[in-house]
């Protein structure tokens, strides 16, 4: 079972929401599509659907073409950010409720039932209705209600969005692995980079209807193509700094320069945007070779027992990202230590030229 | 340790008080104060207890438009209830034509009461109404002002043409409140029409409902302008109803005292039934 989409786009009211999207899913895998708000995730999910017809381009599954395939003809199942179950139905009626449509037997309905609440740690509840739930088992319902059929893409859009920040690191992985034993295609849509990283498989990053790219999640991950995928895909988005390429330095901004490392001397000379991650950034130095920047602190914002630091220097501003609560105030001069081989280097025209190596990925 | 006493609150609740004496407390005690006395001027009374209330119960007049009153509001729920959830799932959703839609079936709910009854009237006649004619025409002898089943009916006809826009526009809020999702959700489980109005729709528009069914059931257990206009309750008695019958009796006879007794048993029934149907819808729901 495999689904593949051919140059596909969807335009609506002459907007383009898609626009030329080429992918192809491999059967058994777990497929995440990581976008920010209006970027196209929930168009494209109603397109792999049959929920919507692409304007252009093809959908096919197994080597069949389905793009004129209404969703009632297809084999999906759908999980959304709203907890939609039938609210009048108990808890196994809804699990239920698809197999009924099926026309399977009683006997087969009800082995199917218990086994996906089982699996879901709902079946304690079958006899509730959905609204005398928690929002956790709610969804858990809906989730159930996906899984229970023998869909060959089974899509989530935002599924954990609605839950609590701890129920949705246990739901997550959960679901994980709960599709490790299964042969159908799995497309998860989320906004958040971590969540596409703790649920790994493959990703796409999506961008205003374009796909940037797919691949493997630690491959995109470690080798954006471009820096909006960069940006896209780390959480806070990658610091970017334009700097110059000469035959033995890199200046950045015409005023901080350090010597051309063995990693950096593949560029050509020239003008390039340095990529950083938040993370890499310290306080501290790791090695020699780490640049001391002079800076001035913006905000400390502290998040559970992490730091997210924003500072500038006259030049470009930076965003670190700490372990453990360090509290500083505005103004304050800080020295913080740029780690010179753990730059990506984006061209002119935003394409990746280097990354660093060692980091994993290919 | 002693408990410090403070009523000054009292005087915050006070005007709720005076409000709701002046709006029914002191108004139905009025109505109570007649029920149990024969007073003839104001220095003549007679406390009586229960005589009227007796005379009331036993009256055949009274019990006959009770039936008629139950007959009628039961069939009028029956028709209007399904029509406007029918009309509710017609209505268009988005786009010009939804204001086009809302406006156009609202547009009866706008029209008082008396003028409904005259537009009815006119309307009905054979000589001069588009309806009558058209009855005419199809060879129905229809005549409202003479015949009680057709005096009845149209009373019928005008309060469904009246009052179904409301259910229609409750029932079509009630839709629109439904998530989007949910319908995609069905599609995808490939559920029928059927299924997604029996298990979506029906269920998202109980609450709507019941303040539907509530509304329509008090205010045609109370009907009496329309009717009174239309066919002054005739012919016959056919479309005499509990108002009617209470306004014969309190301004036509001027027997205020079983008159009194009567507003009070009419009120009591009204209550009555609101209660058991709420109850019942709530047990209901409980129960699932």
């Amino acid at each position: 079972m495999s689904l593949t989409l051919n140059n596909v786009s969807r335009v609506v009211d002459g907007e383009t929401w898609i626009d030329n999207v080429n992918l192809s899913l491999e059967p058994g895998s777990f497929n995440v599509l990581l976008g920010r708000t209006l970027s196209g995730k929930t168009t494209l999910m109603r397109l792999m659907a049959g929920l919507d017809r692409p304007t252009h381009g093809q959908i096919m599954m197994n080597g069949v073409d389905v793009t004129g395939v209404p969703v009632r003809e297809r084999n999906i199942s759908m999980v959304y950010q709203q907890f939609i179950n039938y609210p009048n139905m108990t808890v196994y009626d809804n699990i239920a409720s698809p197999l009924r449509l099926a026309k399977m037997s009683n006997s087969e309905i009800d082995r199917r039932v218990r086994e996906t609440a089982e699996m879901l740690r709902i079946d304690s509840y079958l006899d509730r209705m959905p609204l005398q739930l928690s929002g956790g088992q709610q969804q858990r319902t809906a989730m159930a209600r996906a899984l229970v059929k023998d869909s060959q893409v089974i899509l989530f859009d935002e599924p954990l969005v609605n839950l609590d920040y701890k129920l949705r690191e246990e739901l997550r992985q959960e679901l994980r692995a709960l599709f490790k034993a299964r042969n159908c295609i799995a497309v998860y849509a989320t906004t958040e980079p971590n969540e596409a990283l703790a649920l790994s498989g493959n990703t796409a990053v999506l961008h205003e209807g374009k796909l940037l790219q797919f691949g493997e999640t630690a491959e995109v991950y470690h080798r954006p193509k471009d820096i909006i995928t960069a940006e896209m895909f780390s959480e806070p988005p990658i610091n970017v700094v334009p700097g110059r390429v000469s035959e033995t330095e890199v200046t950045f901004d015409e005023t901080v320069h350090f010597q051309l490392n063995n990693d950096l001397r593949p560029l050509e000379p020239g003008n390039y945007r340095f990529g950083v991650r938040a993370s890499h950034i310290g306080l501290v130095p790791h090695s020699d070779d780490d640049l001391e920047l002079p800076v001035q602190v913006d905000l400390a914002e502290i998040s559970g027992s992490e730091t997210f630091l924003h500072v500038h220097n006259p030049h470009f501003d930076l965003v670190l990202h700490l372990s453990g609560v360090h509290e500083y105030h505005v103004d304050q001069q800080i020295k913080v230590y740029f780690p010179t081989h753990k730059l990506y280097a984006f061209n002119e025209s935003g394409r990746l030229v280097h990354a660093p190596a060692g980091l994993g990925g290919r | 340790m002693t408990k410090v006493e403070n009523n000054k609150a009292w005087w915050l609740v006070l005007p709720v008080f005076l409000i709701v004496a002046f709006s029914a407390i002191i108004p139905l005690m009025t109505v109570v104060n007649y029920s149990v006395q024969d007073i003839f001027d104001p220095y003549t009374r007679y406390f009586v207890g229960t005589e009227w209330f007796k005379q009331v119960m036993t009256d055949s007049r009274l019990h006959d438009a009770l039936i008629r009153q139950f007959i009628y509001s039961f069939t009028i729920l029956a028709i209007e209830i399904p029509l406007g959830i029918a009309v509710a799932l017609m209505m268009p959703t988005k786009g010009r034509g939804a204001s086009l839609a809302l406006i156009l079936v609202a547009i009866p709910l706008l029209i008082p009461w008396n003028v409904v009854g005259t537009i009815w009237q006119i309307f009905g006649r054979a000589d001069i109404g588009l309806f009558g004619a058209m009855m005419a025409e199809l060879g129905i002898n229809y005549n409202y002002a003479s015949e009680p089943m057709h005096a009845w009916l149209t009373v019928v006809l005008m309060d469904v043409w009246h009052w179904t826009p409301l259910v229609a526009l409750l029932c079509y809020s009630g839709l629109r409140a439904i998530p989007e999702v949910y319908y995609q959700a069905a599609r995808i489980d490939k559920a029928s029409r059927w299924a997604v109005f029996r298990y979506i729709q029906l269920p998202k528009l109980t609450n709507v409902l019941i303040i539907g069914v509530l509304l329509r059931f008090m205010d045609s257990f109370m009907i009496y302008t329309e009717p009174f206009v239309l066919t002054g309750g005739g012919p016959g008695t056919s479309t005499t109803f509990l108002s009617q019958s209470l306004v014969q009796q309190a301004i036509g006879q001027f027997d205020l005292g079983p008159a009194a007794a009567f507003s009070l048993v009419y009120f009591l029934i009204i209550l009555l039934v609101c209660w058991v149907f709420y109850t019942t819808i709530m047990n209901m729901q409980k129960d699932k």
